[in-house]
């Protein structure tokens, strides 16, 4: 397979000026880095046509802070600090990637009050990540109450977080071997509080924005991104799963607790917008399930299995771990030397950045509109693609 | 109590409500005191100053105040009792903030499209009947004149949307224009079914023919769907989500006011804001009734008891709760596209507005409609 190097200064070859006045011409208009769409500061290219779409060229890059390199000065618990910078609404998830590989390179086994708490987190995340998301699809669109409703019902969540971690979005809780603190003895009751009161918002959430007419104009049939593209591209998490890939490692190679929980893997059938929409808004009715058959049996144990402060060494090698976060397969790859207790090298395999270049090939043809329609439906992260 | 109210009716009666604009007066003083002419003249300019400043401050307070509670929250609460000062505070800092000119825009444009905008919505508030005795100027021509200005006021969106030198103004401004353009033929379409009901282009005298009864109802279905449709235009007019496609915050950036600071931008939202207290003004008084009082067929103690009300209240009341119908829109929906804004308007309502207008003037013709007229 030959890869074919192209600069920035080559794509950005300036379009044939038109040849007469009735004619048209393409022009290049920058989308970000300052761009409501941007989400933080992702800098999007693209190549219209009126307002079609000819091209996108999505650039990455201006929120790199070099976290890979960073980790290689840093133990494996201090590295637990900066995974939760990089897709801050899946922080606990992160963390959690890195927990488990440098767990299953050291060969430290945790006992299963701790995988069901981590489970137990990582799923209220995930409702809060996509609930979240939810809030700003519509706000992308126009309707700007709902990103208020969402982030009304994120406030409960983090708030059982804040009790339970201290922190309310970037959190260390999931250590190697076990987590930072004990839950508190009230926190099954106020889960299953936040349950009884969560399951009617998301029925909330579809008579506000789903069942809306002009919601499901923008949405259905818009951005197919047909299973075959998702996977070349290696697209995961719900992008994936919308175009009918029904892979998630939840599922796929079960860790945690998953297992144990009864869930459904929800996919889409074409792959447009709305079944991005559609799967996530499932995913969250999933999790509660998930989170109502675990939270009643917590088992006993100790919450750490390794000493507080040990220094974690992991042999001379290469491990990779991966699982799912809210935005689809976070990958770990550390490469250890056998010396020292900080990786030699580090590598993040992070679902966003595989995410973000579907827009290459689902937005081209689409109107600005669908292109807002479309990133927001992909759900990015960007700090996550930079790292 | 009971015997005081009944003399209160019979002295209210049934009242005739004779239409006296500040045009008349002044012109009825012209030949004999012109000084009370010119009064009356300055009177009609501070009153559409003050009125331009009062539902600026007011309806973006309300707004505000509105979509807060929409969404759970408080909305402005330190700027004095519930933020009512917000609105003041705003402006001052409007007024103090720099005013940016692009490099290499157009700068006359520049200046000019925010006044345009500004003009357009003013030299409406001026002949709309708020009662029979305070309305500007009665034009002969009213709803001819309301369809050309609204017209004019896309001048104003393509101005700045060329001027600003920025190629999401220019995508906004363009927007606006094919918007605009082609919600006026459903909008017009509308308000020509109450023109022929009424058979008068006078605003005040489209008021007066719904004494028995508002066109909205008065006209069967035809009165009903025209005045949906109505809505559905003049919410495209006046650009407010679900169609605010030349603004497109999350998509064009602002759209056509993307470059404006300071004042100039206050002087779009100004217009912005005014022109959906006019667009409301103007369905009350094309379907509403303006400012007559709600009545009820031969309900005499009810009707004389609406007749109480005084007809500027009715007649604010009324816009109020269509101002608040459009800030309900505004925080429900999401935005529209722009082909399928297209759409709407040239597959949908178009079709729908020349078929109401045809089966209105059948019904017309036949005198199907209830109430004498």
């Amino acid at each position: 397979m030959s890869v074919t190097v192209r600069t920035l200064d080559e794509l950005l070859t300036p379009p044939t000026a038109a040849d007469s006045p009735l004619s048209t011409q393409e022009y290049f208009v920058n989308m970000g880095p300052q761009h409501p769409i941007a989400h933080g500061s992702l800098r999007i290219i693209l190549l219209l046509d009126g307002e079609t779409i000819r091209k996108v060229i999505p650039v990455p890059g201006y929120v790199h802070r070099g976290i890979e390199k960073m980790c290689e000065h840093m133990s494996y618990r201090k590295i637990i600090t900066l995974t939760d910078r990089m897709d801050y609404l899946s922080a606990l998830m992160n963390n959690w990637a890195v927990a488990r590989t440098v767990e299953k390179a050291a060969g430290i086994e945790t006992n299963s009050r701790i995988e069901t708490i981590r489970t137990l987190m990582a799923e209220l995340q995930r409702i809060q990540s996509h609930a979240l998301w939810w809030g700003v699809l519509g706000m992308d669109l126009g309707a700007f109450t709902a990103f208020l409703y969402s982030f009304r019902d994120r406030e409960i969540i983090g708030e059982i977080f804040e009790e339970t971690i201290g922190a309310r979005l970037t959190m260390n809780y999931i250590q190697p071997g076990g987590l930072m603190f004990d839950i508190l003895p009230d926190f099954a009751q106020k889960v299953k509080k936040l349950l009884a009161y969560m399951r009617p918002m998301i029925n909330e959430y579809d008579t506000l924005l789903s069942g809306n007419a002009i919601l499901q104009e923008r949405l259905r049939n818009v951005g197919i991104l047909p299973a075959k593209d998702a996977v070349a591209l290696g697209c995961t998490g719900p992008v994936v799963r919308a175009s009918g890939v029904p892979y998630d490692l939840r599922k796929v190679e079960p860790y945690g607790v998953y297992d144990k929980a009864e869930f459904d893997v929800v996919v889409g059938t074409k792959g447009d917008c709305w079944d991005r929409y559609y799967v996530r808004m499932e995913e969250m009715r999933q999790s509660i399930r998930i989170i109502e058959q675990l939270i009643d049996n917590i088992p006993e144990g100790q919450y750490m299995v390794t000493k507080y402060n040990a220094r974690l060494k992991l042999p001379k090698g290469r491990f990779y771990g991966q699982l799912e976060t809210a935005r689809g397969v976070l990958g770990v790859f550390i490469y250890s030397d056998g010396n020292g207790d900080t990786p030699y090298r580090m590598h993040f395999r992070s679902p966003n950045f595989n995410n973000l270049w579907a827009v290459t090939q689902i937005a081209p043809g689409w109107r600005i509109a669908d292109y807002i329609a479309i990133q927001s439906s992909l759900d990015l992260v960007i700090p996550d693609i930079d790292r | 109590m009971t015997l005081a109210w009944l003399k209160i009716m019979a002295v209210v009666g049934q009242p005739t409500w004779e239409v006296v604009t500040v045009a008349d007066r002044a012109s009825a003083s012209l030949e004999s005191r012109w000084y009370v002419a010119v009064a009356y003249m300055i009177v009609a300019l501070v009153a559409v100053a003050a009125m331009v400043v009062a539902l600026g401050m007011g309806l973006i307070y309300g707004e505000r105040k509105i979509a807060a509670h929409f969404q759970c929250r408080m909305g402005p609460m330190r700027v004095g009792y519930h933020g009512i000062l917000q609105s003041v505070a705003d402006t001052i800092k409007l007024l103090l903030k720099e005013d940016i000119v692009p490099a290499r825009a157009d700068r006359v444009l520049h200046l000019l499209a925010p006044f345009l905008t500004l003009v357009v919505t003013i030299l409406i508030l001026g002949v709309i009947p708020y009662s029979p005795l305070m309305q500007l100027a009665d034009v002969s021509i009213g709803v001819l004149y309301l369809t050309a200005l609204s017209g004019l006021s896309v001048l104003g969106l393509l101005l700045g949307g060329w001027s600003s030198n920025n190629k999401w103004s220019l995508l906004g401004g363009m927007r606006a224009a094919a918007q605009v353009i082609s919600y006026e033929i459903t909008a017009t379409l509308a308000l020509l079914v109450v023109t022929m009901f009424s058979g008068t282009l006078t605003l005040s005298g489209i008021v007066q023919s719904q004494a028995q009864g508002w066109w909205v109802w008065r006209a069967h279905g035809v009165g009903v769907l025209s005045m949906a449709l109505f809505i559905v235009a003049a919410t495209a007019e006046i650009n407010r989500t679900p169609f605010d496609i030349p603004e497109g915050e999350s998509e064009l950036t602002g759209g056509f006011h993307t470059e404006y600071s300071g004042l100039r931008f206050a002087f779009f939202f100004l217009a912005e804001f005014i022109n959906m207290f006019v667009v409301s003004a103007i369905t009350v008084t094309l379907f509403l009734g303006g400012w007559m009082p709600f009545r009820i067929g031969d309900w005499e103690s009810f009707n004389n008891l609406m007749g109480l009300i005084p007809p500027s209240l009715w007649f604010f009341g009324k816009s109020a709760v269509m101002v608040f119908v459009m800030m309900w829109f505004r925080w429900t929906f999401p935005r529209m596209r722009v082909d399928q804004l297209m759409r709407l308007e040239w597959k949908i309502l178009l079709p729908l507005g020349f078929c109401n207008l045809v089966v209105a003037a059948v019904v017309i013709l036949s005198k199907w409609y209830f109430f004498p007229v």
